[in-house]
């Protein structure tokens, strides 16, 4: 009946094709920085596209084997992101700084438990089990930087890490991942009653009271990290996947709206009530006054050196490697999208934006696709977090919303970040692989087309798990 | 390397990455038809657009319109299937509140797709019977098929 169930081939070929051209272009990137500086092509040159190139064709082969069937966009997309940040983080090092070799190290890591996660989680529906200990969990990694003994302390005006050893570890971006378990599993079996009960006022259906409960923690949950915390991004963050899962579940807009006002009403009071957001809009609004770039702690320095840059960068950009991006203040993590705009310019930065739209699409394409509830809202939550993670910090660098601290999915300097998104990538081509994978569509049984004059007293045994996507397939 | 070189380098690699962006386009676009299959000579939307009469009949109406109770505690009630689902059960916010000792609060849900309805159990305790089979997920739902929950015994009608 649907073009859906024709699409069966793997398209794993396609997938090899843009896999090579993806790595072409990010190690193409590090290349033009080399040539653009009139250096040789040194060693480390040599071995970040050697890593890319061997850890992706890795994922690519796992994916072969494991998930025969999983969107064959995804991974090119993923793997060009992730190669043109490497070339920027390289290229922003100085002799004093070495967060490209970082950067390549947390990559591997990152693609290796992307494997793992192909190659074990063979069905996505398990993670269905965990989640209460999902939700366990996000709490437990929410409330783990501000554990005294383990806890970072506050680095640049957040208190979101914590020591790992030497090195310093982001739990909330992981947390972004049990959170969006926790939601699906939940949403998926009390949607229902979300969904039938509540009273209706005009064309607004309105929950119930004891059904905003979840809504409620989400809220608290996600002011919670504003105030402890002190990070704006995370909490529009998770509060906004929160909204975009309950809207999908639902399907009610009347969530959506409450949600959005619950979040601004927070945003306004914690304005009002905290110094250091006060400052962040202050820097936002009025980022040209002298007195606010000039400012030492929550000044506009950052963002409007971000802007002069892209504005340097004009239409084409002024190259990989000719640009100083170095003059803004960590250019390599929260303002890398400044650096590209310099060095790539308008075009160069339009062709990241459509990348992360389309890795959002295939996201929303696989939940589209998925066949159980639980699927489809962790798919569209995962990829949502993911546009939205976008929308937070491109709109904070071009001024459109004041500047939060969250990272650029991929391309930002930061292993928990990057980490965390390889793991997602991998949950999304899993789903995408139980999406796209064909139904068995050999007839019904004769005991599984229940009729008028079938009588028989025999109990239902549990019949092989295609039997539901055949009655669905064949209305 | 001289200038021009570097110039054409640098032009290069912003068309290499649209290039990219293309392909990918390209190789997604099959994909994106959700639900219908082109058939030849059919109207295009822009076509039916300009010309509503060329627009293929809506698809016929479900075939059932009416839920009976033949059995139990509220035999002979009626009532009219529209396009939302329908929850069964005990608890007050049912759609089809069953007074019945033997049915759980939310017990199960009928819901319409495409042009039939399903019969899903909601995790009941005592289970839902679809033609004296116990329901183990959802199941399409003919017309005049019993469906049994604790005494009620419910019915799709046209």
């Amino acid at each position: 009946m649907s073009a859906v169930d024709a699409a069966v081939r793997p398209r794993r070929n396609i997938e090899l094709v843009l896999l090579i051209l993806a790595l072409i272009v990010g190690c193409g990137a590090n290349a033009m920085t080399a040539i653009n500086e009139g250096t040789q092509l040194g060693s480390d040159f040599w071995m970040e596209t050697s890593i890319l190139a061997a850890a992706s064709l890795g994922l690519h082969i796992s994916l072969r084997f494991r998930a025969k069937y999983a969107d064959p966009l995804i991974l090119p997309i993923v793997v060009t992101l992730n190669g043109l940040g490497l070339a920027m983080i390289h290229r922003l090092d100085t002799p004093q700084s070495d967060y490209g070799n970082a950067q390549a190290r947390w990559t591997v890591v990152g693609m290796a438990l992307a494997a793992i996660v192909i190659w074990f989680l063979k069905d996505h529906r398990m993670l269905r089990r965990f989640t209460y200990i999902s939700l366990i969990l996000s709490a437990v990694l929410l409330v783990l930087p501000l554990v005294p003994g383990i806890t970072a302390g506050d680095i640049n005006g957040a208190q979101v890490w914590v020591k790992f050893g030497s090195s310093t570890f982001q739990p909330g971006e992981v947390a972004k991942i049990t959170i969006g378990i926790f939601f699906a599993g939940y949403l998926s079996t009390n949607r229902d009653l979300i969904l039938l009960a509540g009273r209706r006022i005009g064309k607004l259906q309105l929950p119930r009271f004891r059904d905003l409960g979840p809504m409620i923690i989400a809220w608290l949950a996600s002011i919670g990290i504003l105030i402890f915390q002190h990070d704006l991004g995370m909490s529009i963050l998770f509060f906004g996947i929160f909204i975009s899962m309950i809207y999908v579940a639902t399907s009610r807009a009347s969530w959506a709206i409450l949600g959005i006002l619950l979040m601004f009403a927070g945003a306004m009071a914690s304005s009002v009530i905290f110094p250091h957001i006060r400052l962040r809009i202050d820097g936002w609004l009025n980022a040209f006054d002298p007195n606010v770039f000039g400012r030492q702690y929550g000044g506009s320095y950052q963002i409007v050196q971000g802007l002069f840059g892209m504005a340097n960068g004009g239409l084409i950009g002024t190259g990989i490697g000719q640009g100083r991006p170095d003059l803004v203040p960590f250019a390599h993590s929260d303002m890398i999208i400044a650096a590209f705009g310099e060095e790539l310019g308008l075009v160069g930065l339009f062709a990241i934006v459509m990348l992360y739209a389309l890795l959002v699409t295939r996201g929303m394409r696989a939940a589209i696709g998925a066949r159980d509830a639980f699927g489809k809202l962790l798919a569209c939550g995962l990829s949502a977090g993911i546009g939205l993670q976008c929308f937070v910090v491109i709109g904070g660098v071009t001024r459109l919303i004041p500047l939060t601290g969250l990272t650029t999915p991929f391309l930002a300097a930061g292993g928990s970040s990057l980490l965390a998104n390889w793991i997602i990538t991998a949950l999304v081509l899993v789903i995408s692989n139980a999406a796209r994978r064909p139904v068995d569509t050999t007839p019904l049984a004769p005991d599984e087309a229940p009729t008028p004059e079938t009588s028989s007293s025999a109990w239902g045994t549990s019949a092989p798990e295609t039997a539901l996507t055949q009655a669905v397939k064949q209305q | 390397m001289n200038e021009l070189t570097l110039t054409v380098l640098r032009l290069g690699f912003l068309v290499l990455m649209w290039v990219l962006v293309f392909s990918i386009v390209g190789a997604m676009r099959r994909d994106l038809l959700v639900g219908r299959r082109h058939k030849t000579g059919a109207p295009s939307a822009r076509e039916v657009r300009r010309n509503p009469s060329l627009a293929e009949p809506p698809p016929p109406r479900q075939q059932a319109h009416e839920l009976v109770v033949v059995e139990g505690p509220l035999a002979g009630a009626r009532m009219a299937l529209g396009e939302s689902p329908i929850l069964l059960g005990r608890a007050q916010e049912a759609t089809l509140v069953l007074e019945d000792d033997y049915a759980s609060g939310r017990h199960a849900r009928l819901f319409p797709q495409g042009s039939r309805w399903f019969i899903e159990d909601l995790g009941s305790t005592n289970g839902t019977y679809l033609a004296d089979r116990q329901l183990t997920r959802a199941q399409p739902v003919e017309l005049n098929v019993p469906i049994r929950i604790g005494k009620t015994v419910i019915e799709l009608r046209p």
